[in-house]
């Protein structure tokens, strides 16, 4: 007998809440977290003035206007920002889907921050850093296997940079053959990531998309109707952004490769099929996978991620540069190609995120990266199970059908008995210590919800976050108005998102915020 | 702030009972005998219930009886009665709106036309009307683009552009109105079919004009993607991706809509608002087609077709612009064809095709398929074409 019933789910939950303001504001004249010691007279004498070198051009006229605070309240403000967040390390954090929201062991965190690695330096003698230029050897060479392709860059520093590296192979390709004039199409699919479209068309391609046929799934005889002598290349991801694989993913690679085009997958998130399927056995040309999603290094929140590109034999030569080589003894940077697209970031990459995809790779071995596509599949269908008992939920297009590793639900039939749309459940799902995303501009599924269980998580988990989309749903049939003016137990507020499309109103920095509001 | 409401009492009435439409005297009756239930008086309720909140602050202009006010009153509103003119109106020979003429007797178009005319003289900030495609086409004959105009959708056919996704959806962009968000107004499609050859089995639709339709497309959106550009930017972005391509010595041909309207606009020629116009890349050649004058006019030169769905159902060829008749297709051949589109009107289409329906079996077979349909600038979508 336990003495205390259970609790019902979903947890109750309220949010710490600080009314924190931004650090600038916190700014006290004179106050001073280090005393940064005075020079030694010797090193004084020894050295001089090191300033009086600096040209005039480069001096101050005044101060930077940086905050000056002690360190207990730079300490105090980051520890109040870092509770008045969601994500993995705090509760289930399975609605950022496309995003691979998985758990990401501290152990790599360790390995990135220890000295050997955080004291290195880019502009090191290649003798003195063979380490981690093994790491990145070997990471190319598990994502070789992975993906089955000759070479792999681990140079771009998010996913869509390895989409532009990408974009610029493709194009530096048949440029070489004397095509690149005539080849200006990039053919993608309205449910591949948009990154896909973006890149091509800040390349100067145009962009042809393709949409779902009457079944869901891309339609084959419109891209059919689509490539030409003009085609490029195929960039696509599978499975699309509504966890929809595309069974006939073979037959487009070959009608694009029937025109001389190119076919490039997008493997950002190749979380459902690791060790199940591999880019280049279905003869594409090149891919390219986010170290951040599925081999689990953190989400950069807008710092710096890390892309690796894949290429086929034939692509090697426009690889950016420098690669990095091994003779059976030595490490080394290749810097002598003459056809390479160039540097995609500058340095070697991010090397912190490639220490720990490398790490995180060989802590499951070849059998468990192919198990992490296998929970995350079975995590996924659990979830959708579930999912549709609720009220209001649908799952669009490919009707009937299972999906891989996410889903793109939509709340259509809800929002019309309710008048609840699915941006206010989202907020109202904050209110239990969640949240989930809808999807990418434009909405195509209505009242989209896109949920990415992963791996990381157990079924209890699962469950706890049905409980609580339940509850919220149940909500928008019995008492709408708790939604509508959520969230109650969090910091987030319904923000006006009005100004993000005003210039006169957004600043990305303070400087620019002042001036602004002067 | 004076919202108008104009509530079809019969709008509806014939689609719960499969009769395809509601017009005219003899239809509605035999739909009530059939036990046909009037769907706007509970549509338009599930749109007033969003403006509760904010009935403090505007005034709500209506028709009485089951033109409005009777509902109104029902969901909380004192409404404003619109001022009735004694003993009918026009050619109207009953009293006005159902409610005041007594049970049973019935309103007619003339009533819709005169609320709609007396609203837009006023004028009212917003003219709500609950109906189809008919109120629609009545409302536009009078009030065009002087006032801005929304839909309710409550009738059988919803052809055109100018209804809200659902009733509760009309009601959202309405309290936004009042509030005074920053909306867009977009000039919105009036088209209708003859109701009387369509359950005959013909098909015949006219573009009618343009109502002004706030819009909310840039409903509160999080923001990890950047919001789209507004729908005038697109099409003005679209127009570009056409002219550019324009060559010397040959005809375009302009169907009516706003997406090829601003093609003109680029172009800085005029366009007629429901016609079909042919261009030169260097001047206008001439204004509001017919079938036989566009078969002269292609008789010694290459010519090119630009179309834009029409509708919300998708369809590119047989809706509002049959001056395109399948003869003129045929001559221009289907590689001439240039299909224009702002995205979201694919998106809305859920999957299903764009349609074809020229009245011409064989043309519509060479036609269907698949087609580009430019979405933007160096922006194309392959789509699919159903005859």
């Amino acid at each position: 007998m336990k003495a205390v019933a259970p609790k019902p789910m979903p947890r109750r939950f309220h949010q710490a809440s600080w009314d924190e303001p931004v650090i600038f504001e916190l700014s006290q004249p004179g106050a001073r977290g280090v005393l940064v010691p005075e020079v030694e007279a010797g090193i004084a004498a020894e050295v001089g003035d090191v300033a009086a070198k600096l040209p005039d051009s480069l001096r101050r006229k005044a101060a930077p206007a940086l905050p000056e605070l002690s360190q207990i309240h730079v300490l105090r403000h980051y520890a109040r920002l870092s509770q008045e967040n969601l994500g993995v390390d705090l509760n289930i954090d399975i609605g950022q889907g496309t995003c691979t929201m998985k758990y990401s062991p501290k152990v790599n965190d360790q390995l990135a921050r220890s000295p050997k690695m955080a004291d290195l330096h880019p502009l090191q003698d290649e003798s003195t850093v063979q380490g981690i230029l093994e790491v990145m050897w070997q990471l190319e060479q598990c994502l070789k296997e992975i993906s089955g392709m000759a070479r792999v860059s681990l140079q771009p520093g998010a996913g869509s940079a390895a989409i532009y590296a990408n974009v610029a192979m493709v194009r530096a390709y048949h440029e070489s053959r004397g095509e690149g004039k005539q080849r200006d199409e990039v053919i993608t699919t309205i449910f591949s990531h948009p990154s896909n479209a973006a890149c091509a068309k800040v390349a100067g391609y145009k962009v042809i998309t393709i949409y779902p046929d009457a079944d869901g799934y891309p339609d084959l005889e419109a891209f059919k109707a689509a490539v030409s002598e003009r085609t490029a290349a195929l960039f696509i991801t599978n499975p699309e952004d509504t966890g929809i694989f595309n069974y006939r993913i073979q037959e487009f690679v070959n009608a694009v490769h029937a025109v001389g085009g190119l076919a490039v997958y997008d493997q950002a998130n190749a979380n459902g099929i690791l060790g199940i399927t591999r880019a280049r056995d279905a003869g594409f040309d090149l891919c390219h996978f986010n170290l951040h999603k599925t081999f689990s290094t953190p989400h950069g929140c807008g710092g710096p991620a890390a892309g690796a590109s894949g290429v086929s034999p034939a692509l090697v030569p426009f690889l950016p540069k420098p690669t990095v080589e091994f003779d059976g003894t030595r490490y080394s940077l290749k810097g002598d190609l003459p056809q390479s697209v160039g540097k995609i970031r500058p340095w070697y990459g991010v090397v912190q995120n490639i220490l720990k995809a490398y790490s995180w790779i060989m802590s499951l071995g070849a059998d468990g990266l192919r198990e992490v596509a296998e929970i995350a599949v079975l995590n996924n269908n659990y979830l959708l199970k579930k999912v549709l008992e609720i009220r209001g939920a649908s799952m669009p297009y490919a009707k009937g059908k299972r999906r891989i590793e996410q889903v793109r639900y939509s709340w259509e039939q809800l929002t019309e008995e309710t008048g609840i749309h699915s941006e206010e459940m989202e907020i109202r799902m904050v209110d239990f210590g969640m949240h989930y995303w809808t999807s990418h501009h434009p909405y195509v599924v209505p009242e989209p919800m896109t949920l990415e269980p992963t791996e990381s998580y157990s079924q209890a988990d699962l469950d706890e976050y049905v409980a609580a989309l339940r509850q919220v749903a149940n909500e928008a049939y019995t008492e709408p108005d708790t939604i509508r003016t959520a969230p109650h137990n969090s910091t987030v507020h319904q923000t006006n998102h009005e100004p993000f499309d005003n210039p006169d109103e957004w600043a990305v920095t303070w400087r620019a915020y002042k001036k602004k509001t002067a | 702030m004076q919202i108008g409401l104009i509530i079809n009492p019969i709008a509806g009435i014939g689609g719960s009972v499969g009769l395809k439409g509601s017009d005219g005297a003899e239809i509605q009756q035999q739909a009530l005998a059939l036990g046909a239930q009037p769907q706007s008086q509970r549509r338009a309720a599930l749109a007033l219930e969003a403006l509760l909140p904010l009935r403090d602050s505007f005034e709500l202009v209506t028709p009485p009886g089951d033109m409005g006010e009777t509902v109104a009153r029902e969901c909380g509103f004192s409404p404003h009665p619109l001022p009735l003119p004694r003993g009918g109106m026009g050619e109207s020979p009953a009293p006005f709106g159902r409610g005041a003429r007594g049970e049973g007797e019935t309103t007619t178009a003339a009533d819709t036309i005169f609320s709609a005319q007396w609203m837009a003289s006023r004028p009212v900030d917003l003219l709500l009307f609950a109906g189809g495609d008919g109120t629609a086409r009545d409302i536009s004959s009078v009030v065009g683009t002087k006032i801005p105009v929304l839909g309710i959708p409550a009738g059988v056919k919803i052809h055109s552009a100018v209804f809200a996704t659902h009733p509760r959806a009309a009601g959202e962009i309405a309290a936004a109105f009042i509030r005074g968000e920053k909306l867009s107004i977009r000039e919105a499609e009036v088209i209708d079919l003859d109701e009387e050859t369509y359950r005959a089995g013909t098909v015949i639709t006219r573009l009618y004009g343009y109502l002004r339709v706030p819009n909310l497309a840039q409903r509160l959106q999080n923001k990890k993607a950047p919001t789209p550009a507004g729908e005038a930017v697109r099409a003005e972005a679209i127009a570009a991706a056409v002219t550019e391509s324009m060559q010397p010595g040959w005809l375009y041909i302009l169907g009516p809509g706003t997406t090829t309207r601003a093609i003109a606009d680029k172009l800085g020629f005029p366009k007629t608002l429901v016609g079909v116009d042919v261009y030169t890349r260097e001047d206008v050649v001439a204004l509001d087609v017919s079938a036989a004058r566009l078969l002269e006019l292609l008789a010694d030169r290459p010519a090119k077709i630009i179309v834009t769905p029409i509708g919300g159902q998708g369809f590119i060829f047989g809706r509002g612009n049959q001056q395109i008749s399948p003869a003129v297709i045929q001559k221009v051949g289907r590689e001439n064809i240039i299909v224009v589109s702002l995205s979201e009107k694919l998106n809305a289409l859920k999957g299903a095709p764009l349609l074809v329906d020229t009245g011409d079996p064989s043309v519509d077979e060479m036609l269907a398929g698949y087609l580009p349909v430019i979405v933007g600038y160096k922006d194309k979508v392959v789509y699919r074409i159903l005859a």
